[in-house]
């Protein structure tokens, strides 16, 4: 093995791959572009769709009720609703968005409560509709106001004070710093992506040096060169490697980008947007850093493997029917990770991506099982070692090379 | 100086199993000489070839390039030869000077050395016009002399032509016979293969005719044109290989 030679194959990889639109499309512009636009793209337009829903004043219907004046009024007293006019085909009005939600108040509604009977309003919405939903939790909010008014008012005729109905209660508080609940949050997608990416960037350089050579007619030519097989293979190593880690780290770059662009423009201000507040990240630059430090033999056996597959095909084509089909064996352990409930055990330390996946979780929020940490870092280098001992065994058959 | 001894290649093909590509090929190609392997598609001649550029290993025999083997120093052989084919192509995304000059590194050779022997070689092949044209926008010719550039580059000793000609226009194509006259004139030892007839009778001194994976003739033009009371090659070609045909193996 000479330093040198491969040197001069990687450098040349080099020059070629900043020359080719793929490669710099899959490893430069996708991650770049990827988290900014599902991140900030999607995430400002879920903002802005729910922000519209709530804005939007719901015509609902009245179905009944006029003989219970004080709740009609309570309700026509909401403004956040607009009460239209009864008609038989509601249920239709309400599948075809032209109002989003019905109220069926039962005949002698007010005289049961006077009796103390208890009745039953319906609220009629269409399931999984957002702004018949926001509608729905709208009016309910509204009738539960006017019940504990009711409450209240029994109460006050049997001179019993309201505390009566709350014997004791019940608070749940967070005792995790802020950076372990987004850690918790965010772990997963972090770990995901590293490891996604590091295998997206490595896939098209790792075709164009291998099936794209044997397509393009180089092959013979670079092996009739006096460089050893070994050094060629491992110049086309390290070029792979270097696109698969360029990749993942501009994406975690991009990620960190977005989520600080999202804080500065306050779109999880919990003053002006409540349900965002728990979506604040704190993610330390040191986390960030182990992860990457664990996806690195992760990278090494991906380049390594990619490169073994795709030495095989004869063309870029086929080496793109046998590479799609390893995303799923890469994509599956990695979301496998994120769910919840799964975490690290000593055999689950084993499986491969899986493993570094988990650990990322943990990572990301400051836990550090060193005794995990070492067995899945070795693991993994273990399983990186044998897939560049398969590649560059596979770079010295020749009936890969000469494949026909 | 090539020296092959019961050169032998077996593929194993799972439809058609053990197929000996080249079986037992014995020959010597002097320097400042030209050796011609003419054969039928499917005969051999690029196997063979392969092997002597240590680009396929022998199954069998031995073959010495430069006083090195094949199988025990591959690396100095190729450090001793010039490879050129029609399917030894060039790298799309360099130019033709950075192609050649990363030839010239793989050869160990750098710096103030290389830059020299680049400029030397791309005058000699008035090639400076298009030295930093990206290869894929070069012409064939212009391919074919980056090509030879690169072959050249670490001036070597040897030098192994398969097919060099196929598929070329008549013009692109003489270049390359010319060019192979001149590494004969430089010493150089030369083994070229082709089917083309006419190539070989104005560039070969030792002719070797090559079916099935046999070497079934070899000898000067002078020599077959008496051996086999033919004056035309061609009819020295067929009266040789026609008893051996095989024309599945052509596929």
């Amino acid at each position: 093995m000479r330093l040198q030679d491969i040197g001069i194959v990687y450098r040349k990889e080099l020059t070629e791959a900043l020359r080719d639109r793929r490669t710099l499309i899959s490893t430069l512009l996708v991650p770049l572009l990827l988290f900014p636009l599902l991140s900030v793209g999607f995430g400002a337009l879920a903002v802005t769709l729910v922000k519209k829903a709530e804005e939007e004043i719901p015509k609902v219907m009245l179905l009944g009720g006029a003989d219970s004046p004080h709740v009609l009024e309570t309700l026509r007293r909401n403004k956040k609703i607009e009460v239209v006019p009864a008609t038989p085909d509601w249920k239709d009005k309400i599948i075809n968005k032209e109002i989003r939600a019905a109220i069926e108040i039962p005949s002698g509604f007010e005289a049961s409560l006077d009796q103390q009977e208890p009745e039953t309003i319906k609220i009629y919405k269409y399931e999984g509709e957002l702004k018949s939903s926001i509608s729905a939790d709208n009016i309910e909010k509204t009738l539960k106001e006017y019940r504990d008014k009711v409450i209240e008012a029994r109460l006050e005729a049997k001179h019993l004070p309201a505390s009566v109905l709350i014997p004791f209660r019940i608070k749940q508080d967070n005792v995790a710093p802020p950076e372990k609940v987004g850690g918790a949050a965010f772990g997963g997608i972090i770990g995901y992506m590293v490891i996604l990416l590091c295998m997206t960037g490595g896939m098209y350089p790792a075709m164009d040096l291998t099936a794209g050579e044997k397509e393009r007619g180089t092959m013979e030519t670079i092996l009739s060169s006096p460089i050893s097989r070994l050094d060629l293979v491992l110049g086309k190593f390290f070029l792979v490697l270097t696109a698969s880690l360029v990749t993942a780290a501009l994406a975690v770059l991009s990620m960190g980008v977005s989520f600080w662009g999202m804080q500065q423009a306050k779109v999880f201000d919990a003053s002006k947007n409540p349900e965002a507040a728990g979506m604040q990240l704190h993610i330390g630059f040191t986390a960030v850093l182990s992860v990457f430090i664990m996806a690195l033999p992760l990278a090494v056996l991906f380049s390594a493997g990619l490169i073994t597959i795709s030495l095989f095909a004869k063309s870029y084509k086929e080496a793109q029917s046998y590479v799609s089909p390893l995303m799923i064996l890469v994509i599956v352990p990695a979301v496998a990770a994120m769910l919840p409930g799964v975490e690290l055990t000593a055999k689950l330390a084993l499986i491969p991506i899986l493993n570094v996946s988990l650990l990322c979780k943990e990572l990301v929020t400051g836990t550090y099982h060193w005794n995990f940490i070492a067995l899945i870092f070795l693991s993994t280098c273990v399983y990186a070692s044998a897939a560049l001992f398969l590649a560059v065994k596979m770079f010295q058959r020749e009936d890969v090379l000469f494949r026909s | 100086m090539i020296e092959t001894h019961g050169l032998t290649k077996v593929f194993k093909d799972k439809k058609r199993g053990e197929i000996r590509a080249v079986d037992g090929v014995t020959f010597t190609c002097k320097p400042g000489q030209i050796y011609g392997l003419l054969g039928a598609n499917g005969a051999g001649k690029t196997t063979t070839l392969r092997m002597l550029a240590t680009i396929l290993e022998p199954s069998d025999g031995t073959a010495v390039v430069c006083g090195y083997d094949v199988v025990e120093a591959p690396e100095k052989v190729r450090a001793n030869v010039g490879f050129l084919s029609t399917a030894t192509a060039l790298y799309p995304r360099l130019t033709s000077q950075e192609m050649v000059e990363y030839f010239g590194r793989l050869n160990g050779i750098s710096g103030p050395a290389l830059k020299k022997r680049v400029d030397e070689i791309f005058a000699r092949l008035d090639m400076n016009s298009f030295r930093d044209r990206r290869c894929d926008k070069l012409s064939t010719g212009m391919k074919q002399k980056t090509s030879i550039a690169r072959t050249l580059i670490h001036d070597p000793q040897v030098m192994i032509f398969d097919e060099p000609t196929l598929g070329l226009d008549i013009m692109t194509a003489r270049a390359i016979i010319d060019f192979i006259r001149e590494c004969r004139q430089r010493g150089k030892t030369v083994i070229f293969s082709t089917h083309v007839m006419s190539e070989v009778e104005k560039l070969c001194d030792v002719i070797g005719i090559i079916q099935s994976g046999k070497l079934l003739a070899e000898g000067s033009l002078a020599d077959l044109r008496q051996r086999y009371q033919e004056q035309d090659l061609e009819e020295i070609f067929v009266k040789v290989v026609a008893p051996h045909y095989k024309p599945e193996e052509a596929a």
